[in-house]
């Protein structure tokens, strides 16, 4: 009888605690300190039900008298808004987590369905070549001739027109994460189709074949793993250019309206104020999205030093 | 009927500068069983010829004519359906470098198992005792151990006895080995020479052994082929064609093993190198570099640069040279007169 042990074999963690990656990272005191608040950021904005003092969306606790009131360090402040409060007199403290969680959603949203698209398509394009490569690679270069603004532009004035603005504002974090992520898939599609065509012609491939194994799955389970390095690091800028985008378009005011801001939004909507003297409803924001996209995207720089040393910019 | 029917094989790959014929004509069995070399310099087509026997030439290159059968049944105008069912199951193949055969980010276990998976109903505990069982036979040491490794953790000799464990997983009736050796240590590839005949012998598994190393094929081997540019020149049973080639190409290559040499002296070698394909000469692709190539007054014989020889039997062996050709027709002469 054959029995097969594993006893040998070394857990995820500990392949984790022995890899480069783990190494590299006990030794960058930044990526240390961008992943700590990227953490921290991420844990604050899902968790903001919890910490959040008030609830912004319930209008009922909103009190129009108390608009306008500074952070605490700034004289005239009430101690009850650590961050004062904004224009409809919600906590910004509040909102602010709120619109953290909102952006950071759409951030991920966007990034999984480009990667989703980007990916398989890159794929088919890289390995099964000929046609399928030429149809998609021109369907890719269509797409990016048209700016992720013009097209958020277009589709936003569409639908809004067509079904109402109170339908936008009801669905409006899936149709951000819909409009950034048809937008930028080729991104993805481009550099994985690269990566794919070095894989290709390597001998696992032909191996595979030779095992009479379908294309299908060798695409999928062959040569997708031996590419996720790049597809790892574009991800991460991908991540910021998404809460980025859905912040440019907050702020031109397609993004998410203002009764379920994100930070885009909130920086518009204080934008209005900047002149009159209360600039931390604009600012406090901004600053919380500066540092958002910061720490993703040194994380990102310093994946991409790991897992292609021939990158570094030494 | 032989196990595998190759005939009149043509193969070609479309390029910019036109077609090039990469294997023209090739004609060869082999039994239930049989082991068969493969021997010539590098892109004499030896390795298109394994390629295209699973009908997984890749782009430029198409089979253009003739047949590879298979059991009976042709492979070239096999479905892609009918085909996988064949590759990897029936007639599996071993590649020259271990280091780029198995894939770097799935453990041995995992790539067994799928290929095990790809052609039978079974569940991953069955396919893991399976390969568990392969890997004893080809005698790694702790075959538990290496179902959960990665290939990068594995020496060279230790991947390639896998990848031949793979070849044998499914109980094919042919292995065809491109290479199998070239990539590893000279004292490795002994071991895993012998081992890969044991283990045919054993199963009374068909091989094609695909290599330069004629010392290799008249051991393992009972027949063989040489090519040259594309083309069977010389082939029969193993141990005639090594004792006695008759083809010039074939001395050469004999000529050319270092053991053949006079201590002392330097290693003899065939003048030249093996014309481009998109470029053949005349007649004889060899005749540039033929040591037989003038007679007595100096002249080239006519048919060697006009004429593309045949195949003229001579013996167990089939050769195809005109000098070999003109030789056997004196010496029937001779006999007639007598």
């Amino acid at each position: 009888m054959t029995t097969s042990t594993t006893s040998t074999a070394p857990s995820r963690w500990e392949r984790l605690r022995d890899s480069f990656l783990w190494y590299s990272f006990k030794r960058d005191r930044t990526a240390q300190l961008c992943l700590a608040v990227f953490i921290c950021l991420v844990i604050a904005a899902f968790s903001a039900p919890l910490l959040a003092p008030t609830d912004p969306y319930d209008l009922a606790q909103i009190d129009i008298l108390a608009s306008e009131l500074p952070p605490f360090w700034i004289d005239g402040a009430d101690e009850m808004y650590t961050l004062g409060t904004d224009a409809q007199g919600r906590d910004l403290l509040s909102i602010i987590l709120y619109g953290t969680r909102v952006s950071l959603l759409i951030g991920f949203g966007a990034v999984a369905l480009q990667a989703l698209l980007g990916v398989t398509f890159g794929l088919m394009a890289g390995y099964l070549g000929g046609r399928v490569d030429a149809f998609l690679m021109r369907l890719a270069d269509i797409q990016l001739s048209f700016s992720t603004l013009m097209v958020a532009i277009v589709v936003g004035a569409v639908v809004k027109a067509t079904m109402g603005s109170a339908f936008y504002s009801q669905y409006a974090v899936l149709m951000l994460i819909l409009i950034i992520g048809l937008a930028e898939w080729p991104q993805y599609a481009r550099t994985v189709r690269a990566s794919v065509l070095a894989e290709k012609n390597k001998e696992y491939v032909d191996a595979a074949r030779v095992m009479g194994l379908r294309s299908r799955r060798i695409m999928f389970r062959h040569v997708l793993p031996n590419t996720l390095s790049p597809i790892f690091v574009i991800s991460t800028v991908q991540i910021a250019n998404a809460i980025i985008s859905e912040a440019a378009l907050s702020f031109l005011g397609l993004g998410m309206p203002e009764t379920h801001p994100s930070l885009g939004s909130l920086i518009k909507a204080g934008f209005d104020y900047i002149q009159s003297g209360s600039w931390w409803i604009t600012l406090i924001p901004g600053a919380v999205l500066v540092v958002l996209v910061l720490s993703i995207n040194l994380l990102g720089d310093w994946l991409r030093d790991v897992m292609n040393p021939r990158l570094y910019k030494g | 009927m032989a196990l595998l029917e190759v005939s009149h094989l043509d193969v070609r790959f479309a390029l910019r500068q036109g077609e090039v014929r990469a294997l023209r004509d090739v004609n060869f069995t082999l039994e239930r069983g049989e082991r068969l070399g493969i021997v010539g310099e590098s892109g004499a087509g030896k390795s298109v010829a394994a390629f295209s026997l699973l009908n997984l030439i890749a782009k430029p290159g198409f089979i253009a004519g003739g047949s590879i059968k298979f059991e009976g049944k042709e492979l070239n105008s096999m479905s892609e359906r009918g085909l996988r069912k064949v590759r990897g199951n029936r007639i599996s193949m071993i590649f020259q470098d271990p280091m780029m055969t198995l894939n770097p980010v799935l453990s041995i276990g995992e790539q067994m198992v799928e290929c095990l998976k790809a052609h039978r109903r079974i569940s991953t505990k069955e396919a893991r005792a399976i390969a568990l069982d392969k890997l004893r036979q080809v005698q790694i040491p702790s075959p538990e151990k290496r179902l959960d490794q990665y290939p990068h953790e594995l020496s060279g000799g230790m991947r390639q006895r896998i990848i031949i464990a793979i070849a044998l997983l499914l109980d094919p009736d042919i292995i065809i080995a491109d290479e199998p050796t070239t990539a590893l240590d000279v004292t490795i590839q002994a071991e895993i020479m012998a081992l890969l005949l044991e283990l045919c012998e054993q199963h009374n598994v068909g091989l094609i052994l695909i290599t330069h190393d004629l010392g290799v094929v008249s051991q393992v081997t009972q027949r063989m082929l040489v090519m040259y540019a594309g083309r069977v020149i010389e082939q029969g049973p193993s141990r005639e064609i090594i004792n006695d080639p008759q083809h010039p190409y074939t001395q050469g290559l004999i000529n050319a093993l270092p053991q053949m040499a006079t201590p002392g002296e330097k290693l003899n070698q065939i003048r030249g190198s093996m014309p481009s394909l998109s470029n053949l000469p005349s007649g004889c692709a060899f005749h540039p570099r033929c040591d037989f190539i003038n007679r007595a007054d100096g002249q080239p014989r006519p048919a060697c640069t006009q004429q593309v020889p045949d195949f003229v039997e001579s013996g167990n062996c089939r050769v195809a040279c005109h000098m070999v050709a003109e030789m056997l027709e004196d010496r029937r002469l001779k006999e007639e007169t007598l």
